[in-house]
């Protein structure tokens, strides 16, 4: 289980992007967060993953202070972090990305499950360079699949991976996730504004502001979700410090 | 053969105690193996150390072996290697050269190589540096290759500079017939105090040929590259130059393409990036698991492989 406790965070110039957020993302079930452009969705995914570090709050990982540990250590305790933007390379190989994730050598199997999980031939890509030479589509569902491939995965976090995939794709995605949390036990954290992604959710948590706005269960939360009135009240609702 | 020739060679040409077919290795100056085949013929210059290798038309699928090795301080060898490529032929030449030197004198090896191409002859031509030993003397590889395409030839070189050369000067130019194509994929990776200079002179001659030269090099510690490309377009033709960099430490690249188009229908395009490493690709590999460090060699490995 991941917990975040009391997490503040600014921009360098000051500007305060997150205030005073508490989560649980238990294990075996997916967590969304959602809410407006702008509100700290992102910025909470990568305090999580440790590509920036808190003001003040602490993050545990299973019950142990992870708050200080850098980025690789934190991935080597099992969070994963799939980016919104696809970070691509020049000369690094859809395969040498998965094998890097998972560190070690995949059979071709192996490559094509992982692959075929974000809706892609796996013959047709994995020696295909991650460069720009991929549409937006293509690299973001690489991105995910190079997070799923990921080794002794516990937590793994999902920045919008909605965005440029297919109908088709998305559909064998929201079965990986589905998977991921039932059979394999993750937690997921998955950052997402998708009517799919959030039905199949167990927690929902809607950050505005800087704020968690509102938190609790899909049952709870998702009916009013989108209604008129919650859509003006979310951004500005109550704030809560309570835990999932 | 010293055993150090034997272990630059396993570097530089995937050697493995012997080769298959024609081949020629050349030792501190001298020969230290030669092969002719049915098909490819070597021959020492009579006029110039070096050799003569005539490959004969339509000779399919075969593979010719010529590298060379300095394996101590104190020796500068020149030679002068003349290919012609038959018609229709489709080969492999893999050259190669390891400099090697214990001591605080200067191992140079300058390879001079003329590639004479009949019409339709494809070759891809293979070529691996690298300099080794602990001794203060400079290591240096100075190449040149002179290309003549007939037409509809096919030339393809895959040069590689791995480490250790101290100095290295690489000087290339062609002249390209009609329909004639050629592909340079030139990767570079100096460190220390190291230097290397590229310099490429393509002139495109008959219509619908055409070049594309892609160099990718990763300039460390405190070395410098120069990068210069000249495609000349004399006709209908296509021509592309990049040269994309990588800086880390103080490395330092100067790059500096240049196009010349001397007919209407000539298409020619050049690209130069210089920069250090995307910190959002460290960033990403770091969130896979791997250090700072591992993820620079990683980003560095793939950019020069690819």
């Amino acid at each position: 289980m991941l917990e975040l406790k009391n997490i503040s965070w600014s921009l360098p110039g000051g500007e305060k992007i997150l205030e005073n957020v508490s989560l649980e993302i238990p294990s075996g079930k997916l967590t969304v967060i959602t809410g407006p452009n702008g509100g700290g969705k992102t910025s909470l995914a990568k305090l999580i993953a440790g590509l920036e570090q808190p003001d003040s709050g602490r993050i545990f990982l299973d019950g142990e202070d992870i708050t200080d540990w850098d980025m690789t250590k934190r991935s080597l305790s099992g969070i994963g972090y799939a980016f919104q933007q696809p970070v691509r390379f020049k000369g690094l190989t859809v395969r040498d990305l998965l094998e890097l994730a998972a560190m070690r050598t995949l059979e071709e199997s192996e490559l094509c499950d992982y692959l075929g999980k974000v809706g892609l031939c796996a013959q047709e890509y994995i020696d295909r360079v991650v460069d720009a030479s991929l549409s937006g589509g293509e690299a973001k569902r690489i991105e995910i699949a190079s997070v799923l491939a990921k080794k002794d995965a516990k937590v793994l976090v999902f920045d919008e991976p909605e965005a440029g995939i297919d109908l088709w794709s998305f559909s064998s995605l929201i079965d990986a996730f589905e998977k991921l949390k039932v059979t394999e036990h993750k937690s997921l954290l998955i950052i997402s504004h998708q009517e799919r992604i959030l039905e199949i959710s167990d927690y929902i948590a809607v950050i505005a502001d800087g704020h968690v706005r509102t938190l609790g269960e899909k049952s709870e939360i998702l009916p009013t979700l989108f209604s008129e009135e919650k859509a003006v009240r979310c951004p500005l609702g109550k704030d809560t410090e309570e835990g999932i | 053969m010293d055993k150090t020739t034997e272990e630059l060679l396993g570097i530089v040409s995937d050697w493995s105690g012997k080769f298959q077919g024609a081949y020629n290795i050349r030792e501190n100056g001298a020969c230290a193996g030669r092969q002719s085949s049915a098909n490819i013929q070597i021959d020492s210059k009579t006029d110039a150390p070096g050799l003569v290798i005539h490959i004969k038309p339509g000779t399919m699928g075969e593979t010719v072996y010529i590298p060379a090795c300095v394996t101590h301080g104190d020796i500068d060898d020149l030679v002068y290697n003349d290919f012609y490529v038959g018609e229709g032929a489709d080969v492999i030449i893999v050259a190669g050269c390891g400099v090697h030197t214990d001591d605080g004198h200067d191992a140079r090896h300058n390879g001079i190589h003329r590639f004479i191409l009949g019409k339709g002859a494809r070759v891809l031509y293979k070529e691996k540096h690298i300099g080794t030993g602990s001794g203060t003397g400079m290591k240096r590889i100075d190449p040149v290759t002179d290309v003549i395409m007939d037409e509809d030839s096919y030339l393809e070189m895959d040069t590689i500079q791995i480490s250790g050369v101290d100095s290295s000067i690489r000087k290339t130019s062609a002249k390209l017939g009609k329909g004639a194509k050629l592909v340079v994929k030139e990767r570079l990776l100096t460190d220390g105090t190291e230097t290397a200079s590229t310099d490429f002179d393509v002139v495109l001659e008959g219509d619908d040929s055409g070049v594309d030269i892609v160099s990718r090099s990763v300039a460390r510690g405190n070395s410098y590259q120069e990068y210069h490309s000249k495609i000349s377009g004399n006709c209908r033709c296509t021509g592309h130059s990049e040269c994309d960099a990588i800086l880390a430490d103080n490395g330092r690249v100067n790059a500096a393409p240049e196009l010349f188009a001397g007919n209407l229908d000539a298409s020619l395009i050049h690209e130069a990036a210089i920069g250090k490493i995307a910190g959002e690709q460290i960033v990403k590999l770091q969130t896979l698991g791997l250090t700072e460090q591992q993820a620079e060699e990683k980003i560095i490995e793939g950019f020069l492989r690819g």
